[in-house]
């Protein structure tokens, strides 16, 4: 009937136009994403470069900075953790485990979780010593066969998501016998929830290590933890322990597999390949020596040049966990994130030909359905964590393959309001954080982005691409972000009108402000390490060094006095020291039309595009 | 003879002018290649409204090999013959109105999701389940789970945001 065909088009084509919206909130999320990841290696140098110019500011032991930076301890070799001499108060009511762990203890840490408890750090910290010593048998590629097993579940990156890991066990049931699991890598980072994602899953690795298998991810290193908020999470979880945990997480995660195969057939890497990827040169390193980071990777603990067989190494292990696949042919060095590979079909096909393979699995990317195929069907990317870049934004997935070798796709999306949301409201809701994390992007580059006399739209946006590098249809944005002015060109001010710093400090300028808005994340990763007490304070003292420092650095002129002014300011109570939570406070962006319950919100959220 | 003649290559040069502004557009680097993530607002500013299957074939018609880019040479006929068919049509309110008010036997000034469902389902170019899903929820009025379409059709027409 001509009328439901009429209805029906209308429909449609509406939706079309809101998933033209929900693709460029999408590119947003990604793009900034990316970016910080770009932003990184920015993070690293400074890191090299503070351990060549850092004296030790009080002379007592070597610094954290030292340690967390420094690949010096090898992994394979035994730290000194007392475990056994860390006490646990009787009022403790969290789990306590028993080594070989028991399904009772396994049941015992999903129990506790759910409860929002945490688990002791003696018991961190000997799951992490039982895990060590376990990784150390396994060989680089695990080597899994269906026929001893039923179907084998492949999950992808979690990202600390606790209840997208509770859902699948729930949907799919517990890791056993009956159902084997392959937890392909990205296990920590950017959710709340890391320690316990990761304790749950080398705890049924340590009790099912023939039916638990895990996949190292690129965030399964400590520089990626240092920005992404995983050693934040420990640091505050375990106050006293903390350094300790994160040393053995760093050995524990140097020492994971970085491959498995199914059947001679499946490949299931966490990044993807490159044209030089070999599988047997793959299981002939030592994996506990290179680093999944792509700084660090050109050093060595002991300082020498690298030898050519050890920079293969790194950048076969680079390969493996940052890939992504791209349409086109070819092998090109993947810049948008600073590091593996754009591997093609023709690459992909090599490979699987050459080692008789008929699927790549991979993960890293999160994409809306929480799967996707690409290379004709000979790659699947698999992603876990679902609402990753916003409430709605996508679903998880996971994969199920029996003997057949044929994947079947089982998707879930874990809801935290019970209110049902159109995908209207859901796609203006998400497409509303988007913008507001563009804004703030632009807001701390504002300085960058200035124009003399009238710009139009092309310049306007041409300006903006080459600041921000960021891949996204800017003049489609345009009307989300400034106004025009009455003769066409581009106000490019009223993009800032309704965004304002926190506190305004009078002795701050505002080239400073920008500066110190825009490397904020850094600088507090800093602060987490310089404050060896977390006590939330620093001295004056630290701060003005290490800000000589950063900024040196960078290459940022900033005039001594006008940081002793800040730092002087910053003292709000004159003892000295620094509340650097409140420091911070000063440089996050108010959005002046959002009412108080969004800001508080905004605040906790801001978290999430780091 | 030649008058309807001279009348037909007025249409299309009329046409074509339209399209080359709106490209134009787009073009910051006056090259006549345009940025492919810019294609869709190109299309809908031209008043066309294409689905998404539609913005993807049409893409895959005029791309040049997976650059990224789209140039004039190859849009300006595919939009052409996509303006001159008349292909992707804007509806206008008052045949949407009629066309619910066709649906509404009883005249009652709303439709009750399962006579919408019905019709969605089974006739014309047919919903699947999950795309009536996501229609009821996303038109049906929450408390009272009718179909107020009149209202409707004036909300989801202009697309403020776009």
């Amino acid at each position: 009937m001509k009328a439901a065909v009429l209805i029906q088009r209308w429909y449609r084509r509406y939706m079309a136009r809101l998933e033209m919206r929900r693709r460029y909130t999408w590119n947003i999320f990604q793009s900034i994403e990316y970016a910080g990841e770009q932003d990184q290696l920015q993070l690293s140098s400074f890191f090299s470069f503070m351990l060549d110019n850092f004296t030790q500011l009080n002379g007592n032991g070597p610094d954290l900075i030292s340690q967390l930076l420094d690949p010096v301890v090898d992994p394979w070799l035994d730290r000194e953790t007392c475990y056994n001499m860390i006490p646990v108060p009787e009022l403790y009511t969290g789990p306590r485990l028993s080594f070989p762990l028991s399904v009772s203890d396994t049941n015992a840490l999903l129990s506790a979780f759910k409860e929002q408890q945490t688990l002791h750090a003696r018991y961190v910290l000997q799951l992490l010593c039982e895990t060590k010593k376990l990784l150390k048998q396994m060989p680089n590629i695990t080597h899994l066969s269906t026929s001893y097993t039923n179907e084998i579940t492949i999950c992808g990156d979690l990202h600390g998501r606790l209840d997208d890991l509770l859902l699948i066990f729930y949907k799919n049931g517990l890791p056993s016998a009956e159902t084997p699991y392959v937890f392909n890598g990205d296990f920590v980072d950017r959710g709340k929830k890391s320690i316990e994602v990761v304790i749950l899953l080398f705890a049924y690795l340590l009790l099912y290590p023939d039916y638990m298998h895990l996949n190292r991810g690129n965030h399964e290193d400590h520089i990626m933890n240092l920005r992404y908020g995983f050693t934040k999470e420990v640091m505050q979880k375990h106050k006293a322990h903390g350094r300790e945990i994160l040393q053995l997480f760093q050995d524990v995660f140097s020492l994971l597999p970085v491959a498995t195969v199914i059947d001679g057939k499946i490949l299931i890497v966490h990044g993807g390949i490159s044209d030089q990827t070999d599988l047997d040169f793959l299981s002939s390193i030592e994996r506990h020596k290179v680093s999944g980071n792509k700084q660090t990777s050109n050093q060595r603990s002991d300082s020498s040049p690298q030898t050519l067989t050890e920079q293969m190494y790194n950048f076969t292990s680079l390969d493996i966990l940052w890939s992504d696949p791209k349409t086109q042919k070819g092998c090109s060095p993947n810049t948008f994130r600073g590091g593996g590979c754009y591997f093609g079909p023709d690459i992909t096909q090599r490979l699987l030909l050459q080692h008789g393979l008929q699927l790549l699995i991979r993960s890293h990317e999160c994409k809306q359905e929480g799967y996707e195929l690409c290379h004709g069907g000979q790659v699947i990317t698999i992603f876990s964590a679902s609402n990753y870049y916003e409430e709605g934004s996508n679903r998880g997935a996971y994969i199920k393959v029996g003997r057949e070798l044929v994947p079947r796709f089982y998707q879930y999306q874990v809801s935290r309001t019970t209110r049902k949301l159109t995908l209207t409201q859901r796609v203006r809701a998400a497409e509303g954080s988007a913008l507001k994390a563009l804004k703030e992007k632009l807001f701390s580059h504002r300085s960058d982005i200035s124009f003399s006399g009238s710009v139009s739209v092309s310049e306007w946006a041409q300006v903006l691409e080459s600041v921000l590098r960021l891949d996204l249809p800017w003049r489609t944005l345009r009307p989300h972000l400034a106004r025009l002015a009455p003769d066409g060109s581009v106000d490019y001010q009223s993009c800032f009108e309704d965004m304002e710093s926190g506190i305004s400090l009078p002795q701050v300028t505002s080239n400073l402000a920008e500066t110190l808005f825009r490397y904020r994340t850094d600088i507090e990763i800093i602060f987490n390490i310089i404050d060896k007490d977390h006590s939330g304070l620093i001295s004056v003292e630290e701060f003005r060094h290490t800000w000589r420092l950063f900024s040196a650095h960078l290459g940022v002129d900033i005039d001594d006095s006008a940081i002793d002014d800040l730092a002087r300011s910053i003292d709000f109570n004159k003892d000295g020291s620094i509340d650097f939570t409140e420091f911070l406070e000063a440089f996050r962006v108010v959005h002046k039309l959002d009412s108080k319950d969004q800001q508080l919100n905004g605040k906790m959220d801001g978290d999430k595009y780091l | 003879m030649a008058d309807s003649t001279q009348s037909a290559e007025a249409i299309v040069s009329d046409v074509h002018k339209k399209i080359k502004a709106a490209f134009e557009a787009f073009d910051y680097e006056s090259n006549n290649t345009v940025d492919v993530r810019e294609i869709g607002t190109i299309i809908y500013s031209l008043g066309c409204f294409p689905t998404q299957a539609n913005l993807h074939d049409l893409i895959a018609e005029v791309e040049e090999d997976h650059t990224g880019y789209i140039h004039l040479d190859k849009f300006l006929p595919a939009m052409t013959k996509v303006l001159l068919d008349h292909k992707f049509p804007s509806i206008p309110e008052d045949l949407l109105l009629q066309a619910f008010e066709v649906l509404d036997k009883e005249k009652k000034g709303y439709l009750e999701p399962e006579e919408l469902t019905k019709y969605m389902t089974q006739e014309g170019e047919v919903f699947t389940q999950e795309e009536m899903d996501e229609m009821l929820t996303a038109l049906a009025d929450h408390e009272k789970n009718l179909v107020y379409y009149k209202d409707l059709i004036s909300q989801l027409t202009i697309d403020p945001d776009m």
